[in-house]
């Protein structure tokens, strides 16, 4: 008997967002468009998925602390073990998609599929999807902690709802939004109104395909990019204006919503290796609960290919990717999202490193 | 080699038990094949994830994706046992007397002898069950350890603590120890007795297949590239005792079954290669040719003569001892 060739890796997209936010929308819509792919779906509670589906699993969100003393080290439990099951019946499905509660923390589901072998052996996280209402969300700011963990953990950020705002208060949200998450693609939506292939097979922990997703990426600091959103039929949002709006939040990223999470970006030339990479693992096991995610490209010398990394927590991976193209100077960047993060600290850690 | 008797399956092959001597596979897509001359049933709606051998061997319980449990007989009969809406039912057990047990999030129920239903609700979820060998008590493990429950009395549930989650359940045949193994990748016991704590870690994967060797004086396992068998003989049990190692490889054993008589067990591995291997001396045969897929199912016959099998992939067969 010849070896089965083996078989691909299922992609999971997460969609969190607080309640209200539109996530069983946007679930109803990927379950019943066009799209010739079949979706395993993990709910918390089946409440309105209207959508007969054989492969809906219904499970009570129980996180649980791994005994390896990792404080931040939490995973789902009942995650772990409706994946293992549905690897029993590979070949049925294509992909999953995990609809946590609103008041979920987004952390500990993306954990498990770093954390349990098993799991990994089976299905790989694309992407984080967080909902936003952009009529509620910055009153969620001050009462639930969740919505903003919610958003600074997020690949991709659904900003819906915006039939509900005037212009202004738009921009005001999606600049908050903003200061949580520079990294985070953000589309503006109604009704949950936003192209699938915006929230799917992104890739968004993919080493190989983190940085293509956003020629923008890491250039936070700048705060020059454009807002790589769609613009449905009721958007009238206006590019030059929106820019200079965004101009104007430029330096310190103040908006006058006070967030407990805040974003540094770093940017040095080439780095030594194995300082850095010490140093990275260093920030990240002394600093792993108050760090939600970080990403980075890196240059080494004389090393031809960029290395990439990304973590969560303390969980890190990283890799040599592709070549340096002769037009990309050779820059190394990486940003924090979390809590309480020392921004001189991290600046001097990672200059430290510099050759 | 021994003859080995193919029986492709549709799909990724669940569990394997013998239902009143007549080999019965489980496959992922819910298919139950009994036999060797391609006869199945589909009790449930969809998927099963969990099956138990009844206690005296003459039915088998499963789990459902459907929120059922099933009774199924020799012949293909099936009965419904009980139904819990659209809750997975992912845990399963049989116990003395035709009681049964299943699980589904904290939820756990019991159905004794004479159709009596118990309800326990558990703080967390209930990961693995299994009975005493007597009477009627309960071993449900879930985060932070192992609950015994004697349904139907007012007895509160005894709680055996460790840290951390435990997957699955089992006990000695003598009914003295309770062994779990836990996501981080290393058994726990308790002596019950006097409460005894033992440690078994050093796996490299979760211990997914925990088999006792005749009369209880082993536990072997998976979950590493050789069994580990653990002497439960001495008078403190495994503690301070060197484990016995079978079969060891560079792939990792995924299944292990100790033959009901002899202290002989068959490994499978991760290749879908199976060997059997003695205790005494570690002599080994050769049972099945690696496959490239991992072996997910292994039971012996009751008589020892025959070991049923199968795989990831769908492989599966019989092979024949006697030849």
């Amino acid at each position: 008997m010849s070896a089965p060739a083996a078989a691909p890796s299922i992609p999971v997209t997460v969609l969190t967002g607080y309640l209200g936010a539109g996530k069983t929308t946007l679930l109803n819509r990927i379950l019943t468009e066009d799209h010739g792919k079949r979706y395993a779906v993990i709910v918390n509670e089946f409440g309105e998925i209207g959508i007969d589906n054989d492969l809906v699993v219904d499970t009570d969100e129980e996180v649980f602390e791994m005994n390896n003393g990792c404080i931040c080290c939490t995973v789902r439990g009942d995650l772990i073990r409706v994946v293992e099951n549905l690897a029993k019946r590979r070949g049925s499905f294509d992909a999953i998609l995990v609809e946590t509660t609103g008041i979920a923390d987004p952390v500990p589901v993306a954990q498990t599929f770093f954390m349990d072998e098993e799991v990994k052996k089976f299905a790989h996280l694309d992407a984080v999807v967080t909902l936003v209402d952009a009529k509620f969300f910055l009153d969620r700011l001050g009462d639930a902690p969740e919505a903003e963990d919610q958003v600074a953990f997020a690949d991709v950020i659904v900003l819906n709802k915006t039939d509900l705002v005037t212009p202004e208060e738009l921009r005001e949200v999606e600049a908050t939004v903003r200061q949580l998450n520079p990294y985070a693609k953000i589309h503006r939506a109604t009704r949950s109104g936003v192209a699938l292939d915006a929230v799917l097979d992104r890739g968004a922990f993919d080493l190989d395909r983190v940085l293509e997703l956003d020629p923008s990426f890491l250039d936070a600091d700048e705060h020059d990019h454009d807002y790589d959103h769609i613009c449905g039929p009721d958007c009238d949002h206006d590019h030059h204006h929106h820019d200079h709006d965004h101009d104007h939040h430029h330096h310190g990223h103040e908006t006058h919503h006070d967030t407990e999470v805040t974003s540094v970006s770093l940017k040095a030339g080439e780095l030594n290796p194995d300082k850095i990479l010490g140093w990275i693992t260093e920030i990240t096991q002394a600093q792993g609960p108050n760090i939600l995610r970080l990403k980075g490209i890196l240059a080494f010398p004389d090393e031809p290919k960029r290395y990439v990394v990304q973590g969560v927590h303390m969980i890190v991976e990283g890799d040599l990717q592709r070549d340096w193209k002769p037009s990309e100077p050779r820059e190394s960047r990486l940003v924090f999202i979390g809590r309480k993060l020392d921004r001189a600290e991290l600046e001097a850690g990672f200059k430290a490193a510099a050759v | 080699m021994p003859e080995v008797t193919p029986l492709p399956l549709s799909g990724y092959v669940v569990d394997v038990h013998y239902v009143a001597g007549v080999p019965t596979f489980i496959t992922g897509d819910g298919a139950i094949a009994l036999g060797t001359a391609g006869r199945v049933v589909k009790p449930h709606g969809g998927g099963i994830l969990a099956s138990a051998l009844a206690a005296d061997g003459k039915s088998m319980i499963t789990g459902g994706d459907d929120g059922k449990v099933m009774r199924t007989m020799a012949d293909g009969t099936s009965t419904l046992v009980a139904e819990r809406g659209r809750k997975w039912i992912d845990v399963v057990a049989a116990g003395p007397g035709g009681a049964v047990a299943f699980a589904s999030g904290r939820t756990v129920v019991v159905i004794d002898g004479a159709g009596k239903v118990h309800e326990l609700e558990r703080p967390r979820a209930a990961l693995g069950l299994t009975f005493f060998p007597k009477g009627l008590r309960l071993a449900i493990a879930g985060y932070n350890g192992v609950g015994l429950w004697f349904p139907g009395t007012a007895a509160p549930v005894q709680e055996l603590e460790w840290k951390g989650s435990h997957i699955a359940v089992t006990l000695s045949p003598d009914g003295a120890n309770v062994v779990t193994s836990m996501q981080e990748m290393a058994l726990h016991g308790w002596r019950l007795r006097d409460g005894q704590h033992m440690r078994m870690s050093g796996y490299p994967a979760k211990v997914k297949s925990m088999s006792w060797s005749v009369k209880g004086r082993y536990l072997a396992t998976s979950g590493a590239g050789v069994s580990v068998l653990w002497p439960f003989f001495h008078k403190d049990g495994p503690m301070g005792q060197r484990p016995l190692e079978l079969g060891g490889r560079q792939e990792l054993v995924t299944r292990v079954g100790c033959h009901p008589l002899e202290e002989i067990a068959a490994l499978g591995y991760d290749d879908g290669m199976i060997l059997l291997s003695r205790f005494s001396d570690r002599e080994e045969v050769l049972l099945a040719r690696p496959n490239g897929s991992p072996v997910s199912a292994l039971t012996w016959s009751g008589n020892g003569l025959e070991l049923a099998f199968g795989c990831e992939s769908g492989a599966a067969g019989l092979i024949d001892l006697t030849r």
